[in-house]
């Protein structure tokens, strides 16, 4: 019922990779762009986002509402995300009405207009955004924690941008944005489910294979230096409840040291799903973290997060406090969790364990067509496609000596920075 | 002219569930059993119900039926809280239990080898939940911070709110969750009294849909459940009726410190047997759906360029239900934007949609049928809903003809019994 992904580069430079499932009577189509908040200077932070918002504007051959009709009324699904490091739109569509999607993104990839009356109408609506973003506690921490870890990296900022940059943004600058990175060669397209390879690709050169290649993308990133002593920031803000982030600076997605780094966290904070789209996940109430501080009345919840990026970000643990508990007491439970990996490292049967549940969340990830079009550009944007064929692989690889000096390594206090949250007055 | 591709009905792959490969068994005690096999993946989703949520929750303690069933995994007369967690996380699974006005809900997901597994827990959970202390107490200040969290949420105050508004005196008025004072109020021994009265297999649904034969599903299901009785299981009550508001009501709550209102607002809508179902799902649809959230988004959001989000929706199951129109705005814009929307409203109460919106919306609403193909879980979600609504398993066989045969002016006349711009409930929450 599945087959083999297929990887072809045209003549142009657009990356496509198929990868034909009948399971249903679907086809899910991505374009992924290598552009996203890594791509933004200071003066223009937010501006992937919003160039990704102003592609649903239209074209002239798609004017803005005909889009949304086309989609909709084959009762498709579409939609845009932007990142840190990448852009991508998708396409969720019956397989027999799914050409739509080709055309349009081909045509959007070069033909969006960027309207000045679009671009004004649209800066309150990514305002309105944010400023949805800001009403929760845990947006303003995970900003302020982002800020203090970075000091000249662009993913020092969230994606959304600093509000200041949002009221100054121009139409210009939008426009050049999008004119750099919008071209075949810095994309990826993405295509899995119920279509016939060989006439599909035929479809695909003859939709896109005319778009000029576009000059190449240069950007050149001085590397971060490390975080070397731990900084704490403290923001206040309304209501009860206080929050707690533990960010270290983690490897890139493709240094070898991220899977035991995503073994550890599975220990710590438990597994984390592999699909993007449905059910497929598991709870976390036997991690190690869970049960000291969750159990122990410390804190309510506790979560790890650890992103696949292009250059090192951070890996969180993110933490809601019991109404009773200090941050202090909390940041305290945390470092002998830690301390507790460093003196007394991890069994080969906790190891094994979360591979084993690597596994089954890796099945769970190939239950679902979009998901599977989804890992096939996603895991291109920060490494290739081979890296998500081998996750699983490498994490087998992955030995409690190398658990131990990953913890040595990583989680240590000077590679940190602490962000607490309290309310008002408390 | 709409295409309904012949193979969603016809090729046995793709097919949509319906009586030909959806397999319905009822035990003797009350449990009804769907089941349709998908062997594309080595994976299950089970999901179900039974009968009894938050309707039954005194009133100085609301939140009891949340509070129990977050309780029944916390252990059970053969396993502890970290054993029953340890079973399940230690092959990647997933289950979980949750509550609602008048359910309580279960949801698992796992590898098609771990079935027995995964049912053993589930019974145990459902049978011989022993609510300990300490978990209790835990829980408990789990759920008080969370409370505190939705005093913080405007967009869940504001949901609060308006159901205050339109489900006054009504027992649907409530949140699930409860109050803060009503959860304090709640003592570790309310939960099995609570559970004795409302647990049992009586009207119990559940669906197990993936790589399993369903021959092998309800064997097992027998074997876990089969023996599972509850004499004095109380049966769901006659839900009341509600009647309209009789004026415009507006209530706004004070969140200090936010950036952003959320307003929502609207009216009461049908229940799920209603003969206006269809119109109004198409007429929702048009209003606030389709595209980039229908109208409304094309007002608020694509013209004035007020709100990211701004749409409407449709909350239909047993009872009253609720027609909502949601908008998050910059405080400045909340009475600009309630009066874009209402503006909206009276002009949708005023003229028939157009031919061409009713056509897009219908062709919406059959396209996207083979989407729900893509999970188990969507699947097994849907034949859940069959079951509940009593809609028979050939509904998805008729369904094209249901939505086909609504007219502009059903649309017209069944959002005119419901929505009144004159009488609409508007809730705000903000700074």
């Amino acid at each position: 019922m599945t087959n083999a992904a297929q990887l072809i580069t045209l003549d142009n430079g657009l990356t496509v990779y198929l990868k034909e499932i009948h399971t249903a009577p679907i086809i899910s189509t991505w374009i992924w762009y290598r552009v996203g908040s890594r791509n933004e200077s200071p003066g223009i932070t937010g501006i992937s986002h919003w160039v990704e918002h102003m592609q649903f504007k239209g074209t002239q051959d798609y004017p803005a509402g005909n889009l949304d009709r086309e989609i909709s009324r084959v009762g498709g699904a579409w939609n845009a995300l932007t990142h840190m490091d990448w852009t991508t739109y998708f396409e969720i569509l019956p397989a027999h009405l799914f050409n739509i999607s080709l055309k349009l993104e081909a045509d959007r990839m070069v033909n969006s207009q960027f309207l000045p009356v679009e671009v004004e109408r649209e800066r309150t609506v990514i305002i309105s955004e944010r400023e949805g973003n800001e009403n929760q506690p845990r947006f303003l921490l995970a900003e302020a924690v982002q800020n203090a870890a970075f000091s000249q990296h662009p993913y020092k900022h969230e994606v959304i941008g600093v509000k200041e940059d949002l009221y100054a943004i121009s139409r210009e600058d939008l426009y050049q944005h999008y004119h750099r990175y919008y071209q075949p060669t810095n994309a990826v397209l993405s295509i899995a489910g119920d279509f016939n390879t060989r006439s599909l690709l035929q479809n695909i050169k003859e939709i896109f294979g005319d778009i000029p290649s576009g000059e190449p993308v240069r950007l050149i990133i001085p590397p971060e230096p490390a975080i070397e002593h731990e900084k704490q920031v403290h923001i206040t803000g309304p209501g009860e409840t206080s929050y707690l982030q533990v960010a270290y600076r983690a490897p890139s997605a493709q240094n070898p040291d991220f899977f035991a780094l995503t073994v550890l966290d599975s220990l710590l904070t438990g597994p984390s799903s592999l699909n993007m789209f449905g059910s497929g996940g598991t709870s976390n109430k036997t991690s190690r973290l869970y049960r000291a501080l969750v159990e122990g009345e410390v804190t309510v919840s506790c979560q790890g997060s650890l992103h696949a990026t292009i250059d090192p970000y951070l890996y969180s643990i993110n933490l809601t406090l019991h109404p009773d508990r200090t941050p202090e007491e909390v940041l305290f439970a945390v470092d002998q969790e830690i301390k507790r990996v460093l003196d007394s490292p991890i069994t080969k049967t906790e190891i094994d364990r979360a591979i084993k549940q690597a596994r089954a969340l890796f099945a769970f990830s190939s239950e679902n067509i979009s998901n599977q079009a989804f890992w096939l550009g996603y895991s291109e944007m920060f490494a290739s496609y081979d890296w998500f064929e081998n996750y699983v692989n490498h994490l087998s690889n992955v030995t409690p000596e190398r658990v131990l000096q990953i913890a040595q390594t990583y989680l240590d206090p000077s590679n940190r920075v602490v962000g607490i949250y309290t309310p008002e007055g408390g | 002219m709409l295409i309904i591709k012949k193979s969603i009905f016809d090729d046995p792959i793709h097919a949509l569930p319906s009586p030909e490969n959806t397999t319905r068994v009822q035990l003797p005690n009350g449990i009804t059993l769907l089941s349709r096999p998908n062997f594309n993946s080595p994976t299950l989703s089970i999901k179900g119900y039974l009968n009894g949520g938050s309707l039954f929750d005194p009133e100085d303690k609301l939140g009891l039926s949340y509070l129990t069933a977050f309780g029944l995994m916390t252990g059970t007369a053969n396993h502890d809280f970290q054993s029953l967690y340890n079973q399940i996380e230690s092959i990647g699974a997933s289950l979980s239990f949750s509550s609602s006005t008048l359910r309580t809900s279960f949801s698992a997901h796992c590898l098609s080898e771990d079935l027995d597994l995964i049912l053993s827990v589930l019974a145990d959970c459902l049978r011989t939940p022993s609510f300990p202390e300490k978990e209790f107490n835990r829980q408990k200040n789990q759920m008080l911070t969370a409370l505190a969290i939705r005093a913080q949420d405007t967009g869940a105050m504001a949901n609060l709110l308006f159901d205050q508004i339109v489900y006054c005196d009504h027992p649907y008025q409530h949140p699930e969750e409860g109050y803060t004072e009503t959860v304090q109020a709640i003592q570790r021994d309310d939960l099995p009294n609570f559970y004795q009265r409302i647990y049992g297999p009586k009207d119990m649904a559940m669906a197990i849909v993936g790589a399993v034969e369903p021959q092998l599903a309800a064997d097992a299901v027998r074997q876990y459940f089969g023996d599972w009785e509850n004499p004095s299981q109380h049966p769901l009550p006659i839900i009341e009726s509600k009647e309209p508001l009789a004026n415009p009501t507006k209530k706004r709550l004070s969140i200090p410190g936010k950036y952003q209102a959320d307003i929502v607002m609207g009216c009461l809508a049908p229940d799920r047997h209603s003969p206006d179902f269809h119109a109004l799902r198409l007429g929702n649809n048009i209003l606030g759906e389709f595209g980039m959230m229908g109208r409304l988004g094309q007002r608020v959001r694509e013209a004035a360029g007020l709100a990211y989000y701004v749409y409407s929706s449709l909350s239909i199951s047993l009872g009253p239900g609720a027609w909502e129109m949601i908008a998050g705005v910059n405080p400045e814009n909340i009475d600009q934007t309630i009066a874009l929307i209402t503006d909206e409203v009276v002009n949708f109460v005023s003229h028939p949609v157009t031919e061409q919106e009713l056509s897009d919306s219908k062709s919406f609403f059959l396209g996207r049928m083979p989407l729900m193909l893509d999970s188990n879980s969507g699947v097994a979600a849907s034949l859940i809903n069959i079951e509940r609504f009593n809609l028979g398993l050939d509904y998805f066989l008729r369904y094209p003809q249901l939505v086909q045969e609504i007219t502009r002016e059903d649309i017209f006349e069944a959002s005119r019994r419901y929505l009144d711009p004159e009488r609409l409930a508007i809730a705000v929450a903000g700074p």
